[in-house]
């Protein structure tokens, strides 16, 4: 289980870009303290008689356990923890919530990277680690029916014997949960080829920020009506939680490549990169690492990548055995065309499972050459890959701060590792400084702030440089039509939230936020 | 005021806001519901102008591409005026190398096709119904045979900007494929039947155009061995393109699978699928007759509109639920004819438009049961004006409250649409 991420002087903590360990949002706008200290023993009476006996956390030391997701950088101790173990559970607590006007956000396994699963102090977390069954693994319908605090990589593991598998593999996968990657969108090196977590979540059991269980989508595609299910996937548990997947199981392909190409330069691997693409190619997955990353990679985990590489480029084929042999060659031609220097097939799954690790264990392995270091999430057209990572390495020259990439290139998702000594003074605040530069480099060339961690905490101060007032305004809207009490996980997502219209019969009072002189209403 | 003022107003106050207004003919009906004026904006800016003036004197709104799918759902409660995209037609940026295409609303799903298809790209959504709008396509959530390798517009979509109602102007998702920064409202307006908010402009990934494509057909004559067939495949390493199913009226079936790749390899795998297959299968360069056409579209044009329906099921439960319309269809003594996605759980039947309303609304209900007990739906997409009114269209729709409230904030005074969608919607 992530979630314990010990003090904050360890070793490679992946920060934010705020310097704010409690952000704002994480205090309640409203009510007394003592309102507030009511409405959450309201709850606790409610989830004690709804919950088994160990199914609350109430304890400060062992509230603490849970301030942090995988984002140690902001730490807020909850009021109370929840562990539901089924959706009816869930539904209790949330209805409590609901009455009582106490905020509440879900967390999976906790290894988010955005903040989205941080606490509010005056509020309950719910915790969805005790609903780990997989339900059913149905083969003939290409669906597995599971429960949100499933681990990704289980999904696969009961699938595997029926010749299927889960395809959103997050670097995270063997402790991610799904309700997480549901909630966030999850991506991973894969899906370039494969889609995102709202391309293989077909269906799922509700629990709106009311209490209520709604079911959206199912075993079938194209159910009726709007397409809630494509919005609550990647809402960052602002919709209400997730109690239920329905997930699409893949076939397992019949064959497999997986090749480690070293390059001298990022300009060259991401010369080849396009080429690859532009020859109508789509592979599995192609990651980049540059030089500093691969220093680091082979620190960690020594993954033996080839000696002297400023860039290495690993790429995944897999189909039929017929295409992939064919797609191979021109992969492997377009490399040498590019200049790559070296070229190692995986010859069985020890080699495949060796160069994935040197990638999957990036992040993690740069803790062996930085104390502390931002981790960022931008994309860009993958066109601008070369331009944009020319202008990173200039922002590293002029700082000072060096910066280790690491990136899904086939889609443009670069993840820039901005590396400084904590103990340093300046040092946090120059790394982040570089590291909003990178945010607006990839919203300058027409990319995201975001490519599958989230905005959660951390980004959602960026969010007006991506998108407009109104932008913002008409997506919370759909906020307002689920959650008009703005109490599933508040403060996420959006810079500043939406007074949502009086919904009839249900709100006598003014809003709360325009009541704490926090709004105006118009 | 009378009528006539109100109307005159109205039509005064679109002109100022958009340099193309006219008085609607008969032709402009909606689905039998006569419109009073037809404005077509040329932007993003001016359909928000026309929104705000349809706000200012209470039009009820009903978007149009170019008409192709108008009668599908239900007739709406009024259609004061027909928003028309047909003037936003650009394809505004093909990024060959980014693999996007960036669109207006308004412009024929066939011009984005060539303007990508000159770069070896294309746009992996069919086009069931022909002369289609991009608009169009996303409001009814249009798929054909491809959704099985690659999904559906939901899937493809990635960027979208739209005009609220009340003439808000707003843009979620955006140019890049991978993108978690805010909510999806792509995937909210597909399917949504111009309900929520008028589409003007969408970014689209692509793939690559296959070098080489093959199909592989093998007659079938009952439920059961359509069922059988689609598992075969499914659960074999062809990775096909398209898994057909095509049930005549007659009782005639055929089973087809498409391959996409490079020739050697469509070689390799249309050989495999026909030793896998069997007795009957046959290879072929070009694709059966009715591929990717609704099995209405092979009915006389004259005559009242014939039933389309729309069913789905998880995989396993297609033998059931082809079986069971058949049996309805049967019992009710009305022809059913059948076709669509095996490999996705979606099929799309056609009953006769001379077919009494009580007839149908029997096959409707009965096929229904099925489709639900496995984990799917039936749809009435379109059929005559006796059909829909004697005919649950929609069927059960579960979380209809959420769906409800949602319309609620974004078309608080219904009028985009009002009563063409699901629940009343």
């Amino acid at each position: 289980m992530s979630g314990t991420h010990g003090t904050e002087k360890t070793a490679g903590p992946v920060l934010g870009t705020s310097t704010d360990t409690v952000p704002p949002e994480a205090t309640s706008a409203t009510g007394t303290p003592g309102d507030k200290a009511d409405a959450i023993a309201a709850v606790t009476r409610v989830a004690r008689a709804a919950l088994p006996a160990n199914g609350l956390i109430t304890d400060p030391t062992e509230l603490r356990t849970y301030e942090c997701d995988g984002l140690a950088h902001y730490r807020v101790t909850p009021a109370l923890v929840v562990l539901p173990e089924t959706t009816e559970q869930v539904a209790a607590v949330v209805r409590a919530c609901a009455e009582h006007g106490v905020p509440f956000v879900a967390r999976g396994s906790g290894t988010g990277l955005s903040g989205g699963a941080l606490p509010r102090a005056d509020g309950i977390l719910v915790v969805t680690s005790r609903m780990r069954a997989i339900r059913e693994v149905r083969a003939a319908d290409q669906r597995a029916v599971v429960e949100p605090g499933v681990i990704n990589l289980d999904v696969t593991r009961a699938a595997t014997p029926e010749g299927y598998y889960y395809a959103p593999d997050p670097s995270s996968q063997q402790i991610c949960s799904v309700g997480g990657n549901l909630a966030e969108n999850s991506g991973g090196a894969h899906c370039l080829k494969y889609g995102f977590t709202s391309n293989h979540v077909l269906g799922t059991d509700l629990v709106t920020p009311q209490g209520d269980v709604v079911q959206l989508g199912g075993l079938a595609p194209d159910a009726p009506g709007y397409d809630l299910l494509g919005t609550v996937v990647g809402s960052e548990g602002t919709l209400g939680i997730a109690t239920t997947a329905i997930v699409r199981l893949v076939r397992l392909p019949e064959e497999v490549r997986t090749l480690l190409v070293g390059f001298r330069s990022t300009d060259d691997a991401g010369a080849a990169t396009s080429a690859i693409i532009s020859a109508g190619i789509v592979p599995a997955a192609i990651e980049m690492m540059d030089a500093l990353a691969i220093e680091a990679a082979e620190a960690a985990v020594h993954c033996n990548y080839p000696d002297g590489a400023g860039a290495v480029l690993v790429i995944e084929l897999d189909g039929a055995a017929v295409e992939v042999e064919h797609e191979y060659e021109q992969v492997e031609r377009l490399c040498r065309e590019h200049g790559s220097f070296e070229q190692r097939l995986a010859i069985d799954a020890a080699e495949r499972a060796l160069i994935w690790k040197g990638r999957k264990s990036a992040f993690a392995a740069v803790g062996r050459i930085s104390p502390d270091y931002i981790v960022q999430d931008g994309v860009i057209p993958r066109t601008a890959l070369p331009e944009v990572l020319r202008a990173i390495a200039d922002l590293s020259s002029s700082s000072g701060v060096r910066v280790a990439n690491v990136f899904h290139a086939g889609d443009g998702n670069l993840h820039p590792l901005v590396l400084f000594d904590g103990e340093k003074e300046g040092a946090g605040e120059a790394a982040e400084e570089v590291s909003g530069a990178i945010l607006d480099l990839c919203i300058s060339h027409g990319g995201s702030i975001t490519g599958e961690h989230g905005v959660g905490t951390d980004k959602a101060a960026y969010m007006p440089r991506m998108f407009t007032d109104e932008d913002l305004d008409t997506m919370q809207l759909v906020r307002c039509a689920f959650d008009p009490d703005n109490i599933s996980n508040p403060g996420k997502v959006f810079p500043t939230p939406r007074l949502c219209g009086e919904v009839p019969g249900k709100r006598k009072k003014p809003h709360p936020l325009v009541e704490a002189g926090l709004a105006d209403a118009f | 005021m009378t009528t006539l003022t109100r109307l005159d107003a109205a039509r005064e106050a679109l002109r100022s806001a958009c340099g193309d207004v006219a008085d609607a003919t008969p032709a402009d009906a909606v689905d039998g519901v006569p419109a009073a004026l037809v404005a077509r904006p040329a932007s993003t800016a001016e359909t928000a102008e026309v929104l705000r003036a349809a706000a200012a004197h209470q039009l009820t709104v009903v978007p149009r591409g170019r008409g192709t799918k108008l009668t599908w759902g239900r007739p709406p409660e009024s259609a004061d005026l027909v928003l028309d995209t047909s003037r936003m037609s650009q394809v505004l940026d093909h990024a060959a190398g980014d693999l996007i295409v960036d669109t207006q609303a308004g412009a024929l799903l066939s011009d984005v096709q060539t303007t990508v298809g000159s770069a070896g790209q294309r746009l992996a959504l069919d086009e069931p119904v022909p002369g289609s709008s991009v608009g169009g396509m996303l409001a009814t959530n249009a798929s054909g045979p491809g959704r099985v390798a690659v999904g559906t517009a939901r899937d493809l979509l990635i960027g979208v900007t739209v005009v609220r109602a009340d003439g808000v102007v707003a843009k979620a998702g955006g140019r890049v494929v991978k993108n978690v920064a805010g909510y999806d409202l792509g995937k909210l307006v597909i399917g949504s039947f111009g309900t929520l908010v008028v589409v003007t402009e969408a970014v689209f990934r692509l793939h690559p155009e296959p070098t080489a494509r093959g199909f592989v057909t093998v007659p079938f004559g009952t439920a059961e061995e359509a069922s059988r067939l689609v598992q075969t495949v499914m659960n074999a390493q062809l990775v096909p393109a398209a898994v057909e199913v095509d049930w005549r009226a007659d009782g005639a079936g055929t089973f087809g699978v498409l391959l996409e790749g490079t020739p050697a390899g469509v070689e390799g795998r249309t050989a495999a699928a026909v030793r896998l297959l069997g007795t009957g299968a046959e290879a072929a360069g070009q694709p059966p007759h009715g591929w990717g056409v609704p099995p209405w579209d092979d009915d006389a044009p004259d005559g009242p509109r014939p039933t389309a329906l729309k069913l789905t099921c998880a995989l396993s439960g297609l033998g059931p639920v082809l079986g069971s319309l058949r049996r309805a269809a049967t019992g009710a003594g009305v022809p059913v004819a059948l076709r669509g996605s095996g490999g996705a759980g979606v099929q799309y039947a056609t009953l006769p438009g001379s077919a009494p309303v009580d007839a149908v609304a029997t096959v409707v209900t009965q096929a229904r049961a099925v489709c639900t007990e496995h984990g799917g739906s039936l749809v009435v997409l379109d059929g005559s004006p006796e059909t829909k009114a004697g005919v649950d269209t929609w069927g059960p729709v579960p979380a209809i409250d959420l769906m409800r409230r949602v319309k609620e904030q974004f078309d608080p005074e219904r009028r985009l649409a009002p009563g063409r969608f699901v629940g009343g919607i």
